[in-house]
């Protein structure tokens, strides 16, 4: 917010001007909907296609864009050319902090709460699962992109390995959930340090479009190779997780009847949610953790300037590596759990949206924050869940989301950086100052 | 410290030459720099001297020559055959840039700790140990504290310890990364243009700070126009002009050079020996 | 042999079109410094616009075959362009100054906005459109009976991308517009100093981008016959590998990359397996990027200490 924008600088005052701004903003989209939306094609049953015109829908169109954009100008008047920082008085802000502080320990909370708070509301915990699940692939993705500032747009494919390296290895070779998990990470690990090292020496752009090519080689390859992953088809029939060997389910060996309780569909679910909360606290504990021991600090360190760090001495192809490969680990726990999780994976789950998403969370939720990759989950996929039953809108709401919260917080939701060590206070550092990165 | 080793060299440079496609930046250049001594490159604008830098830090790999480096204990480190890092970690060659390269958005003491990444690391047991928050890790991070302490404390930088670099005033800055260099405990310190942008006060409060840190046994190497800065403190001075050594000497020798007063300022003498004179 | 030759036109077409959307990347990413990763979908919007022009010709009872083409043609790119426009005005305009991550996600945003905007607008389905161009010439039949065939729309479509290419080149060099895209390139403080109007260069790059994505779109419309709402997504990922495998920023380098992996695929395809030759594609993309970091005819990044 503090570069010089150029487009909001326009000297439009009074009604004309504001209608002549309106009217051509219409007449703008009256061109771009004219084909689009006035004219609907389909392909008719004998393979013939066929069009009908839909004036209606493109007048409203227009007419809501006019409309808008009358009220846009207006509200853009009223606030004043100087955007949203001043939205905030200083008061609140620092008011803000303090119930940042609180903010985390408070949602800590509230989350182990759920499964009682929600016992019998599956719907709800079904989508706290979710919420979880990309809580842990964003705090994955935030030691890449956040820490070491490296740029990975297929991260999705990590997820792939370890949903794909549990679900082979359990319904194969019957292995249980609990030597497949470290397994799956194990083995993401390893695909991340095998990309990574050939890769990590490009920057920018480069290492962005390669892996992105890397994510979608994953994605073909396990279409393709039929005969062990199945294909479009997926793999079916993996293995629910058990309570460390004791089957959740209404047998009587299962969990249930050893404690003498009576079986409920519902225990699996809370036992997923907290298994996935276990994981996703694992993953934020070890990256708090490292974030303070000199790997970390050097994964900033070469987001901030890398020349600097190999001038004092730091490996920075091996930093790298293992930025990505801790990345690349935890994005394999989050896959072994959402296998476990479906009980049916197929390739249709490992899109590139998918890492789009889940890199849309970490840089909303203000890179390098752990606070904010959570909020941000949790509005990115709540958001999408209200959504649900618009369809084919939904993604279109999603798409203008991405669009208008980027402009509204290029830095994300929490714009400040805690340093990882202080000889007296530790003062939170603007995201003005903080880089971030170039590869 | 080691009283008895001063006067052996420390750096020896031997027909150094760095060629990019066509053009030659560094010719045959032949230098060397002594132990606790500070040695000064000095020359117009583009007589090659970042280059040169580069060369011995690594950054560049030259095209020929050979540049050596004698520790302490005797052992020859061949600078051009090691890469980037290598330099700083095993010949214990630090570095500052001409163009500060602080980690802007880290604390002045983050910069400080990032310094001693590969002692940490060694202790950390290459992080397996710190994330167990084994004693031993904990021991050597409380020491690397106290030795970015007492340099936050040379540099008068202590009381701004907990904010960020990049909110440092620029004199702050330049002294901060040369104290982010001395925590790497180099035996050789590269400095290029510590003194640029700097007001006179700020100067000569460098001056007195290099001085300790030569005084201190650490070697150093230095790049500067601020020809009051270099004529106070170098022990010896390498003139370079297009890309090759035209003098060398002692600052009375080479200020008296008439082929560095030529190289200067043209062939006018009288401002030439002006501006050597610099600010003594 | 036969086969061979056949091959290599069929690759060289696609590698056209490839080539055509690769532009639109590489000049954005030459002058603003971002991937555009919506342009794809702009390529999509231009076949849908040609497939509705041409439907709404077809209706009128037009039935003279240049005019067609010729109205399809300049219709899709003006819209497209528009959309092009629009796009850099909503999403990038706003962020150009601002941390690099934040366009790219707004980029990736409007991808998913003209996806499934176009999904929501026209439905699923796929949608094919008769044979317009038919015809060709036999170039060689051999003993065994196999012909190499150069239809007249393979024929249409390198000559239409020679030409655009043709012009835009002049565009680009001789032009002010272009004299102003380069100096935009270099360093936009100083061309806004010296009176480039940098808002309106940058525009006016987007403008053409999307234009030459929506001759890529119409190409592709005759060439295979169908559009659907999801084909940007592939074929603009396969134009930003062309883009990049040819040096990103480079226009020649862009073309080069185009046929390149224009020819990589159908080559894969027709003697190694169909269902990996994206792989083959992407494969060959890391390879080049490991061992020419810039790509085939990029700057070299000099490292500045």
């Amino acid at each position: 917010m503090t570069a010089p924008s150029t487009n909001t600088a326009k000297p439009a005052t009074g009604i004309p001007a504001l209608f002549k701004t309106a009217f051509i903003n219409a007449l703008v989209a009256l061109v771009l909907f004219s084909l689009m939306v006035g004219i609907r094609t389909e392909a008719g049953s004998d393979g013939q296609l066929t069009y009908w015109t839909r004036f209606g829908e493109l007048a409203s169109l227009v007419g809501i864009v006019f409309g808008g954009s009358i009220v846009m100008e207006l509200l853009r008047q009223w606030i004043g050319p100087t955007g949203t920082e001043k939205l905030v008085p200083p008061a609140i802000r620092s008011g803000m902090s303090f119930v940042g502080r609180y903010l985390a320990p408070a949602l800590l909370i509230f989350t182990l709460l759920v499964p009682v708070i929600f016992y019998n509301q599956r719907y709800i915990l079904d989508l706290a699962i979710l919420v979880l699940t990309y809580v842990m692939l964003g705090w994955g993705l935030n030691v890449v992109v956040g820490l070491a500032g490296l740029l990975d747009l297929g991260y999705v494919a990590f997820y792939a390995v370890g949903a794909y390296s549990y679900a082979l290895l359990a319904t194969n070779f019957g292995w249980s959930f609990w030597v497949c998990l470290p397994l799956a990470g194990i083995l993401a690990a390893f695909w991340g340090v095998l990309l990574g090292f050939p890769v990590l020496r490009l920057r920018g752009d480069y290492l962005a479009i390669v892996t992105l090519a890397f994510g979608e080689i994953i994605r073909l390859v396990i279409i393709n190779w039929q005969s062990l992953t199945g294909g479009p088809n997926g793999v079916s029939g993996i293995p629910r997780p058990t309570f460390f060997g004791i089957p959740l389910d209404n047998s009587d060996d299962g969990l249930a009847a050893k404690l003498g309780i009576e079986y409920s569909s519902t225990h699996r679910i809370i036992f997923l949610f907290y298994l996935i909360l276990a994981l996703a606290l694992l993953t934020n504990w070890v990256t708090i953790r490292l974030r303070r021991l000199p790997i970390g600090r050097a994964w900033e360190a070469l987001r901030e300037d890398e020349v600097a760090c190999r001038a004092l001495g730091i490996n920075t192809t091996t930093t790298k590596l293992t930025a990505f490969a801790t990345g690349a680990m935890f994005g394999g726990f989050a896959g072994a759990f959402f296998a476990t999780r479906q009980g049916f994976i197929s390739p249709e789950s490992f899109t590139f949206q998918e890492s789009a998403l889940v890199l849309a969370i970490v840089v909303l939720g203000g890179m390098g924050s752990q606070l904010g990759v959570a909020l941000a989950a949790l509005a990115m996929i709540g958001g999408f869940e209200l959504f649900r039953g618009l369809e084919g809108y939904r993604m279109l709401v999603f798409g203008m989301a991405m669009v208008l919260i980027m402009i509204w917080r290029p830095r994300g939701l929490i714009g400040h950086r805690a340093p990882t060590v202080y000889l007296t206070k530790a003062q939170a550092i603007s995201s003005d100052l903080v880089k971030e990165g170039h590869g | 410290m080691s009283g008895d080793k001063t006067g052996d060299k420390i750096l020896g440079v031997d027909r150094l030459t760095m060629r990019f496609g066509g053009i030659v930046a560094v010719q045959d250049l032949s230098f060397a720099a002594e132990r606790t001594k500070i040695t000064a490159l000095i020359g117009p604008n583009g007589a090659g001297k970042t280059t040169v830098f580069n060369c011995i830090t690594g950054f560049y790999k030259p095209t020929g020559g050979t540049i050596r480096l004698t520790h302490d204990d005797g052992r020859v480190i061949a600078l051009e055959r090691l890469n980037d890092f290598r330099i700083a970690k095993q010949a214990k060659v630090a570095r500052t840039f001409q163009n500060i390269r602080l980690f802007p958005g880290m604390t002045a003491l983050e910069n400080l700790m990032v310094a001693q990444h590969n002692a940490l690391m060694r202790a950390s047991g290459f992080t397996l140990l710190g994330l167990v928050g084994a004693p031993v890790y904990r021991d050597a991070e409380k020491h690397a504290i106290d030795l970015a302490t007492d340099w936050l404390r040379r540099v008068n930088l202590l009381d701004r310890a907990d904010d960020a670099a990049g909110n440092l005033a620029y004199g702050d800055q330049r002294r901060l990364e040369i104290a982010r260099a001395m925590c790497t405990e180099p035996a050789l310190l590269c400095l290029d243009e510590p003194a640029a942008g700097l007001n006179a006060r700020e100067s000569a409060a460098l001056s007195e700070l290099l001085l300790s840190i030569r005084n201190d046994g650490t070697s150093i190497l230095l790049i500067e126009h601020d020809m009051s800065v270099v004529m106070e403190i170098s022990d010896h001075i390498v003139v370079m002009d297009h890309g090759v050594k035209i003098a060398q000497g002692t600052p009375r020798e080479v200020r008296d050079d008439p082929k560095v007063i030529a190289a200067y300022l043209g062939t006018d003498e009288e401002e030439a020996a002006a501006v050597m004179e610099g600010g003594t | 042999m036969d086969y061979f030759a056949q091959q290599l036109i069929n690759g060289l077409v696609l590698g056209s079109i490839y080539g055509l959307i690769a532009i639109g990347y590489t000049m954005v990413y030459g002058i603003v410094g971002m991937i555009n990763f919506a342009h794809g979908d702009v390529f999509m919007i231009g076949g849908f616009i040609a497939l509705i022009t041409f439907l709404i010709l077809v209706s009128l009872g037009l039935t003279a075959i240049p005019v067609i083409l010729l109205v399809v043609l300049l219709v899709s790119m003006a819209i497209t362009a528009l959309y092009g426009w629009t796009i850099e005005r909503i999403a990038y305009r706003p962020l150009r100054h601002s941390f690099r991550l934040a366009p790219m996600l707004s980029a990736i945003g409007m991808s998913f906005v003209l996806t499934n905007y176009s999904q929501v607008a026209q439905g699923a389905r796929v949608k094919p459109i008769p044979p317009f161009i038919t015809g060709g010439y036999t170039l060689h039949e051999s003993t065994d009976g196999f012909v190499i065939q150069l239809s007249n729309i393979q024929i249409m479509v390198v000559l239409t991308t020679i030409v655009l290419l043709a012009i835009f080149t002049w565009l680009v060099s001789r032009t002010r517009l272009g004299r102003d895209m380069r100096a935009c390139e270099q360093d936009q403080t100083m061309a806004a100093l010296l009176g480039v109007n940098v808002d309106r260069t940058i525009s006016m790059t987007f403008v053409i981008g999307a234009a030459l994505a929506a001759v890529a779109g119409l190409m592709y419309l005759l060439y295979y016959g169908l559009v659907d709402f999801f084909m940007g997504f592939v074929a603009g990922i396969k134009a930003f590998t062309a883009a990049v495998l040819g040096g990103i920023g480079s226009l020649p380098g862009a073309m080069l990359g185009g046929l390149a992996i224009g020819l990589i695929e159908t080559f894969w395809s027709a003697y190694f397996s169909v269902e990996y030759k994206d792989v083959a594609a992407f494969s060959i993309l890391i390879v080049v990027l490991i061992f020419m970091p810039t790509g085939l005819l990029g700057r070299p990044e000099v490292e500045k200490v």
